[in-house]
């Protein structure tokens, strides 16, 4: 790094992913270098399974705690789908690090129409091949699980960084060191060397194309059948469906409230202890 | 954590750290406050690394701050923190303390949100210090953060007023490098009798107002003078006012312009201001929200420019002051972007926060939404029970508004739905009581959900009355829920286990059906803090799972579906690694497919 300059590192995942562990670590070793270092991350309700992100900026002197857009030296995502949200951050010709280990959010699991897809990013990995530059994907989890703990996955991460970052295998074991319980020691310096010696590009071969996701066809609304004499007022077919779809009437009978959102998974029919219910 | 004990060595601090750091090298010997982000990490730090003086959580904003003029008055130098709504709450007593006057110093630290990261509005604090009159400072970096408590304190009590030290998100959670300085003895006093000061009956308090405004003109006067407020010459062609967090972005993007660095923006020192701009061709002021120093400028005839560049709303970021000078054309326009600097388009994954796994505040919010019930929701984690799947929260406005609102939407006749108003343990404890004595007093027909995990969950983990720990961790008096609400005359006060599916729905069916204030408690500790809970987790069997699509309605982050299909829907997986094992998807399974896995150690076995 030439004197006068920042070095930017933009660390994003998950909530729960440890970027901000990770990103606490960065800081400590640049410290540790002798850098002046600012670092600025989010707390509090974003954490809570949401989006994850710790700027890390490191030089003589910082000012801004924050990395523009296309400033960033190394965008470390912990997770696929955040290293394509905060690609805009990488600088070109920057080095883009991610797990490969997808977070599917419950938000991405809401289309209940009939073979509806994910409502995650597609061909994930062919986007990121596509980035300019430098790209080092691996998969994480895979490796830390290998080591016998995939918690230490963040420390494959780093390890990973390592390289990128000029400071010495020394100074990241020991900041490592620092932050974590002594029992824990050992297997964090072995995810660390683990990341550390991946080489990059790996010989992986372009995986086949994903096969065109199917469209979701729509639903044809279902026509459930309550016997209003058969129905004894349990409402135990109410209380069991997963979409809502039932409701007891004023006079204790199970009645239809929105037949448009069934998605004929059968419970109420099934489960009438008075055979009073059928969908058709 | 080495900032209890250093003395001139460099530590990397947040801005709160430094703050309580601060707080520990000026004397300060009462620090009080309630918990909100950004503002929270102020008293735990301080809590830790001061073991002598008095630090402690209130039950709120307003109880804090009179807490902390009571401090005062003792003649103890005193801190007091909050998030920016908390000082809603502790308006009351501020726009008064401001006539009385404090007698050791008074540091008010109050944490804006701009860009509302966690928070339900940005509304701009540096606005109450005008209000009230008294000083108010902006710190812009984790030092400055630590020196302003200091200089604070030194204000407060040479001018006798309570002071606001106003950080932000961006300065709160930000860390830098920060020299330590000695830790001082405070200048000893004692609490001194003076009736016509602090006793604001109208006869003494229009004298006290005109206190008010001597005291004012004498700030203003200190304003010009102080080393916080620093003119950093540089081109004659552009100058630049600005404050806080703001000042480091200006200095990025402009290097070469004059700034006028304010680190004591109320009152402001027009004086300077005025040979400020005469000193530059263009003046502009830089500040996040609203308008505040710009308008002070317009009113004393100064011509800047500001908000026309410099967005009112949301976070400033030195891409945005960057963008504001390049359309104000005092920067070149960026160049188009060329085909080699254009970057795949992103593919934006919705990814809210969630409740979670585990949540004990889950069920509760599941069976409101099979009731059809009328949520009225509060300030916490819960609030996330807004996001679909639960999507059960129709309303969210402010710390302890549920249960009054509660009353009004029932009295108001808004619904033959049951009425329902959900409040967290702490929240409750906040400003969820006088709404509850309106509910019983008034005679109305709602139902309330108190979700007590017995912690202040969404701002981390803090301590409050009825967990019987206190901030320092010691064991104090718990006060029960359960018990307050049977005192204040509710009637029906039920608690039930979140976990116990059809208990809380009978519980609640119970509930609102009772014919006036009934009152639910649920009882289960976060699965988070203080110590996370966690049980050997649970897989699917898939050949069982029918893909009913039931455990999904959970929200859980740790189910998701696979590409497996039954009948057109998806079957679901659960994943080992973030399933604490609560059971409660295998409850609600209906074929039995949700089952402990069978060898934890053995990881994904089948």
């Amino acid at each position: 790094m030439e004197n006068g300059q920042v070095q930017n590192v933009l660390i994003v995942g998950v909530g729960g992913q440890g970027v901000l562990t990770a990103s606490d670590i960065l800081a400590s070793v640049c410290l540790a270098s002798g850098y002046d270092v600012k670092k600025s991350e989010v707390h509090g309700m974003a954490k809570r399974g949401g989006v994850v992100y710790t700027h890390v900026r490191y030089g003589r002197k910082v000012l801004s705690p924050l990395i523009e857009p296309g400033a960033s030296d190394v965008l470390l995502a912990f997770e696929p789908a955040e290293a394509l949200r905060w690609s805009k951050y990488l600088k070109p010709g920057g080095t883009l690090i991610t797990n490969l280990g997808q977070r599917v959010p419950p938000a991405s699991c809401l289309d209940r129409r009939p073979q509806a897809a994910v409502c995650y990013p597609q061909e994930i990995q062919r986007s990121l091949r596509q980035q300019r530059g430098d790209v080092r994907a691996l998969d994480a989890e895979s490796l830390a699980t290998e080591l016998g703990n995939p918690k230490v996955s963040n420390t494959v991460l780093l390890g990973v960084l390592s390289n990128v970052c000029e400071f010495s295998a020394e100074d990241w074991t020991n900041a490592i060191e620092r932050s974590v319980k002594p029992q824990a020691r050992e297997v964090n310096r072995r995810a660390f060397l683990a990341g550390r010696n991946l080489q990059f590009p790996a010989a992986e071969e372009e995986p086949a194309a994903a096969p065109a996701q199917e469209a979701a066809a729509s639903l044809a609304i279902a026509d459930i059948e309550i016997r209003e004499t058969w129905c004894k007022g349990c409402e135990i077919c109410v209380v069991v469906c997963p979409q809502n779809c039932l409701k007891m009437n004023d006079a204790r009978k199970a009645v239809v409230a929105d037949a448009s959102s069934c998605i004929r998974c059968m419970l109420c029919e099934w489960l009438c202890p008075d055979l009073a219910v059928n969908v058709h | 954590m080495a900032i209890d004990n250093a003395v001139a060595t460099r530590v990397l601090l947040s801005g709160n750290e430094a703050i309580a750091r601060g707080a520990m090298e000026s004397g300060i010997r009462v620090a009080t406050g309630y918990p909100g982000t950004p503002s929270t990490e102020i008293l735990e730090t301080l809590a830790h690394i001061d073991t002598e003086g008095y630090v402690a959580w209130s039950p709120n904003e307003k109880v804090a701050l009179d807490v902390g003029v009571g401090g005062a008055l003792a003649g103890s130098r005193t801190l007091v923190t909050m998030k920016h709504v908390g000082l809603n709450v502790a308006a009351d007593t501020l726009m008064s303390v401001a006539y009385t006057g404090v007698r050791a110093a008074l540091v008010i630290v109050c944490a804006d949100d701009p860009g509302v990261h966690s928070s339900q509005n940005e509304q701009d604090n540096r606005i109450y210090a005008r209000f009230a009159a008294i000083p108010l400072l902006e710190p812009s970096d984790s030092q400055e953060a630590k020196d302003f408590v200091g200089q604070a304190c030194e204000i407060s009590e040479r001018f006798d007023t309570p002071v606001i030290l106003r950080t932000t998100t961006r300065l709160s959670h930000s860390k830098g490098m920060v020299e330590m300085g000695e830790v001082v003895a405070a200048p000893a006093k004692t609490y001194q009798r003076e009736p016509s000061k602090y006793v604001l009956v109208p006869s003494n308090a229009r004298v006290r107002h005109e206190k008010v405004l001597e005291r004012l003109a004498q700030l203003e006067e200190f304003s010009e003078q102080t080393p916080l407020n620093r003119w950093e010459k540089g081109s004659a062609s552009v100058g630049v006012i600005t404050s806080g967090v703001c000042y480091q972005y200006v200095k990025e993007v402009l290097p070469e312009a004059s700034v006028l660095k304010l680190g004591f923006t109320y009152p402001l020192p027009m004086q300077t201001v005025r040979e400020f701009a005469a000193s530059v061709e263009r003046l502009f002021v830089v500040e996040e929200l609203e308008p505040v120093l710009e308008d002070q400028c317009k009113a004393g005839g100064i011509a800047v420019e500001g908000k026309t560049f410099f967005s009112r709303l949301g976070e400033l970021t030195p891409e945005r002051v960057k963008e504001g000078f390049q359309k104000a054309g005092v920067l070149s326009a960026p160049p188009p972007p060329t085909e080699a600097s254009k970057l795949p388009v992103s593919q934006n994954l919705f990814r809210p926060p969630a409740l979670c796994p585990g949540c004990p505040h889950t069920i509760p919010y599941l069976v409101l939404k099979k009731m059809n019930a009328l949520v009225v929701g509060d300030i916490g984690c819960y609030t996330l029970a807004v996001y679909e799947p639960l999507a059960a929260i129709e309303t969210t406005l402010a710390m302890g508004c549920s249960i009054g609102m509660a009353i009004g939407l029932q009295k108001g006749g808004a619904t033959s739905r049951p009425v329902v108003a959900t409040i967290g343990d702490s929240t409750f404890f906040h400003s969820g009581i006088p709404p509850l004595i309106d509910a019983v007093y008034n005679g109305a027909r709602i139902t309330v959900l108190i979700l007590d995990n017995h912690t202040t969950a969404m701002t981390g983990g803090q301590d409050h009355a009825g967990t019987g720990h206190n901030l320092r961790g010691e064991i104090s008096r718990t006060i029960e829920i359960a018990k307050v609400c049977k005192a204040l005359g509710v009637e029906q006060v039920q608690v039930v286990d979140p976990y116990d599916v059809p208990a809380v729905f009978r519980t609640l069916k119970a509930a609102v059906s009772h014919d006036g204030v009934s009152v639910v408690i649920t009882n289960r500790p976060c699965v988070v803090s203080p110590a996370p809970i966690r049980s050997a987790p649970y897989e699917v069997a898939a050949p069982a799972c029918n893909a009913c699509q039931k455990c999904m309605n959970l929200g859980c982050p740790s189910i998701t579906w696979t590409d497996e299909f039954h009948e057109g829907q998806h079957k679901v997986t659960i994943d080992p690694g973030t399933c604490i094992g609560c059971a409660v998807c295998a409850l609600l399974c209906p074929t039995e497919a949700i089952v402990p896995l069978p060898d934890v150690s053995a990881g994904r076995s089948q």
